[in-house]
């Protein structure tokens, strides 16, 4: 209480009123009434609206995975070491990691009330992988054997067949997935939501599923009012652990993050997911230990065109004069001024929390050091022109920090730096896609699934969809190739591991900092925890009477 | 006059067509791919790209796709479906009009109500301590930007003095409405006060005035009939033309109070390249202007009998 008075002289009269608010409701602490849990409270969390229709293989952004997270449950889900838990399969095994055999659990039910099934999961991983549905997450299904059947690769081709010939289903409650290769860590891509079961009312008219999506998770669907907000509440015959400790979720859609931070104040919302910047230099202040502060595994890195001319005439461009940028940035200062703290600065390729992240996997290229820049990008022949660009998209608040980085470089070495400005994210989008950008690009990677092999392979690999900068080195796509063909998911991570450290020699990207969750909730509700993803965990929280 | 109204509708017709093909091909040469951005930093395989393009029958000519939207629009009432989520158009337009209405029509009560009787005032006591404070009260609203007004106003009434909730909630109350009607209302509020203020004032020294008081008639009808009724030509065309701008220009103000209306669906639409939605809002906002234009056309004739239309 002293330390929020004190700071109520500083931020100024507004804060005065909402501080005072603030501390009024909190008094209560939790010896009477108020403190108590409410086991069918319902709360309202902070969301946008979900991009596309609610289909299991096409929610690939924020707004829609979480509403999916709560109304679907996987085979499989990770904890926060990155290992393994089960959720609705009883047992996934494999020897070679290459067969793999699910057991499901007994007596689950979809929200219809229909029983879930070895067949739900294939049916659905079936549909999700088939061309003509063009979801955008089919390709997660590649690891299984007879995709291109399903999902040619050619433009426009029509599907030789509609399912996958390695999945077999053997009873009611086991099937069997056969991989094309090993894939030591396909029992960890499980747990995405592309894999998820789906009921049989789905496939009569897949549209209106996914306006209103029948699932097998903790909550099932209620209403979504377009734009304004959307309802999940409890599912009462959940078998899983993670049953939800709440009544349900109400997710409401703000215009601005400056507004939802002022409804959180006035207690029209309970659960924020982030903040405006705005609000950053004051939020810890204002709501005191309901303020939330915690890194996830994402990670934001400089990603190099090696396609242009300036990497690649009059000859590829030596790894060194990109170690130097790298070492040109000083990235402790600028996460700590211009990112007021809500970034952590990398000191490697993989994320955090992600199994298999080891701490200064880059060395000493991700440290500041201008004249070793220098020294490095001498040696290295010298940036061509002395002059590079970064692109971003403006819409995305990327220009503060664009500029930093650029000075930080240009202060340290000399060489020219500045921003390329992109309108928009789509923009921003096309020009990689079409190969236009002139230097460097900024580039984002959250986690798909909790392996050091998503951040690597994913990403340098030649020709993965993530690889944009159309990087390409044949040493390194063989020792990819083996680390993916290793037989345990445990041999497979120290591979990569191995690969990680090497990285160096080869500069495909330029990492600079890890992501944090910068957010916060009211006194109505405890328990808010924030996952890998960065995403709030919606059955752990516990609301007030 | 009934040849005149019908004329004018039909003008309509050109106007309508001029601007859906306008704002068409303007969206579809704005750089960026709305399929593409789907998918965002992580990407998709050529094949799946191609497969969504056709099932949204983006992979036609441009022509053909303009062709096949009209048709649609003209033979079903279809302004087609939204590319990120499929929800049709009409659906979309549906939710945010209302809102948009409601807000539009109190800011519009507002700067009517208070801008002319400012402007009264002010008029009436040109020159006096009541114009100058009008005028520096009107020059302060001018020079204020809409989010700094917005700013103060939810700082003053929702946080100091707890009068209102912040943002408007999901129920969309009028009472909800009334702050952010003034701040969109604001700005217009004090062109309308400035322009009924220099029209009365020049209108007191006219002849018909001068005769109007000469002939005994009482205060009250002098300025309310006489001299209202003379002054309100330059207000009116302002206002006429406001009403599509508090429309389609609320972007900020929508913005700051969480109000999900037309104004944050343009910017949406725009930056996902949206075209089918936007087009179909521009069409709208269109025919609300030159609905609104040819009202007030007609006023004139009543406003002022020296006005005819043939």
């Amino acid at each position: 209480m002293r330390g929020a008075k004190s700071a109520k002289w500083v931020v100024g009269a507004i804060v005065v009123a909402l501080a005072a608010t603030a501390c009024g409701g909190g008094n209560g602490g939790g010896s009477d009434a108020k403190g108590e849990v409410d086991p069918n409270g319902i709360y309202s969390m902070e969301l946008g609206e979900p991009e596309k229709l609610l289909h299991t293989g096409d929610t690939m952004e924020n707004n829609g995975s979480i509403v999916m997270d709560g109304l679907f449950s996987q085979l499989v889900d990770y904890k926060e070491d990155g290992s393994l838990e089960m959720v609705n399969a009883e047992s996934v095994t494999t020897t070679d990691s290459k067969t793999w055999t699910v057991k499901l659990k007994k007596g689950w039910t979809f929200h219809d009330g229909t029983p879930v099934t070895a067949k739900s999961y294939v049916d659905a991983w079936n549909w999700n992988a088939n061309i003509g549905n063009a979801m955008g997450l089919s390709s997660w299904f590649a690891d299984i054997k007879g995709f291109e059947a399903v999902h040619p690769e050619k433009e426009g081709a029509k599907p030789t067949s509609d399912k996958l010939t390695g999945l077999k289903v053997i009873d009611d409650t086991t099937f069997t997935i056969e991989l094309k290769g090993a894939v030591p860590a396909f029992g960890h891509k499980l747990a995405y939501i592309v894999f998820a079961p789906l009921p049989e009312s789905f496939y009569k008219n897949p549209k209106a599923a996914g306006e209103k999506p029948v699932g097998n998770g903790p909550y099932k669907f209620e209403s979504w009012d377009h734009k304004k907000q959307i309802k999940i509440v409890r599912y009462d015959g959940y078998k899983g652990a993670d049953k939800a400790k709440n009544g349900g979720v109400l997710f409401k859609n703000y215009t601005t993050l400056e507004a939802a931070y002022e409804d959180l104040k006035s207690g029209n919302v309970d659960v924020l997911r982030q903040l405006a910047p705005k609000d950053l230099p004051v939020y810890r202040q204002d709501l005191g230990d309901r303020a939330v502060d915690q890194a996830y595994s994402a990670v934001q890195t400089l990603a190099i065109a090696f396609y242009a001319d300036q990497w690649k005439k009059p000859k590829q461009v030596d790894p060194k004069v990109i170690q130097g940028l790298s070492m040109a940035i000083d990235r402790a200062t600028i996460t700590k001024t211009v990112l007021q703290g809500t970034r952590e600065p990398a000191t490697g390729w993989v994320a955090k929390g992600v199994l298999g992240f080891q701490e200064n996997a880059a060395g000493d290229v991700t440290k500041f050091d201008p004249a070793k820049a220098k020294e490095l990008i001498k040696a290295g022949g010298g940036v061509p022109n002395n002059a590079i660009t970064i692109q971003f998209n403006a819409d995305g608040g990327h220009k503060e920090w664009v500029d930093a980085v650029c000075n930080s470089i240009t202060q340290a070495t000399g060489v020219k730096c500045t921003g390329d400005s992109k309108p928009d994210f789509q923009a921003d989008l096309t020009a990689r896609k079409s190969k236009q950008v002139k230097s460097i690009y900024r580039s984002g990677w959250v986690l798909d699934y909790p392996v050091n092999s998503n951040f690597i392979s994913d990403l340098f690999r030649t020709g993965a969809a993530g690889n944009q900068g159309d990087f390409s080195n044949k040493e390194l796509d063989a020792r990819i190739a083996k680390a993916d063909s290793a037989a345990t998911l445990d041999e497979s991570v120290k591979a990569y591991q191995a690969i990680e450290k090497d990285l160096v020699n080869y500069m495909p990207s330029i990492p600079l900092w890890y992501y944090k969750v910068n957010a916060g909730f009211s006194e109505k509700v405890s328990g808010v925890k924030y996952g890998q993803d960065g995403d709030p965990i919606l059955d752990s929280v516990e609301v007030m009477k | 006059m009934g040849r005149y109204v019908a004329r004018r509708l039909l003008q309509m017709i050109p106007v309508f067509l001029g601007t859906t093909f306008l704002i068409f091909f303007m969206v579809y040469s704005l750089p960026g791919d709305p399929v593409l951005g789907l998918f965002g930093d992580k990407g998709v395989d050529p094949a799946t790209l191609a497969a969504k393009r056709k099932e949204l029958g983006l992979d036609l000519p441009i022509w053909q796709q303009y062709w096949n939207y009209m048709t649609n629009i003209i033979l079903h009432f279809d302004f087609g479906n939204q590319i990120r989520n499929g929800r049709p158009v009409t659906e979309v337009l549906g939710d945010a009009f209302p809102i948009t209405l409601q807000l539009a029509a109190l800011a519009f009560a507002f700067e009517l109500i208070f801008g002319i009787g400012l402007g009264v005032i002010a008029g009436l006591k040109a020159g006096r301590l009541a114009d100058n404070a009008v005028l520096i009260f009107t020059l302060l609203i001018i020079s204020i930007p809409v989010f700094v007004l917005g700013f103060i106003i939810k700082m003053v009434f929702a946080f100091e003095l707890g009068w209102m909730a912040p943002n408007v909630s999901n129920e969309q109350k009028w009472s909800e409405l009334i702050a952010p009607a003034i701040v969109l209302g604001g700005l217009s509020l004090a062109y309308v006060a400035r322009l009924t203020r220099t029209s009365m004032a020049e209108n007191l020294r006219a002849d018909y005035m001068r005769t109007a008081i000469a002939k005994g008639l009482p205060k009250r009808r002098v300025i309310g009939v006489h001299l209202m009724r003379n002054s309100m030509i330059p207000v009116v065309t302002f206002l006429g033309t406001d009403i599509g701008a508090l429309m389609g220009g609320a972007v900020v103000t929508e913005g700051i109070f969480n109000v999900k209306g037309v104004g944050g669906l343009i910017y949406e639409s725009i930056t996902r390249r949206e075209g089918t939605t936007l087009v179909g809002l521009v069409t709208i906002l269109v025919l609300v202007y030159l609905a609104t234009s040819l009202l007030i056309d007609l006023l004139y004739a009543v406003l002022d009998p020296r006005i005819r239309y043939a």
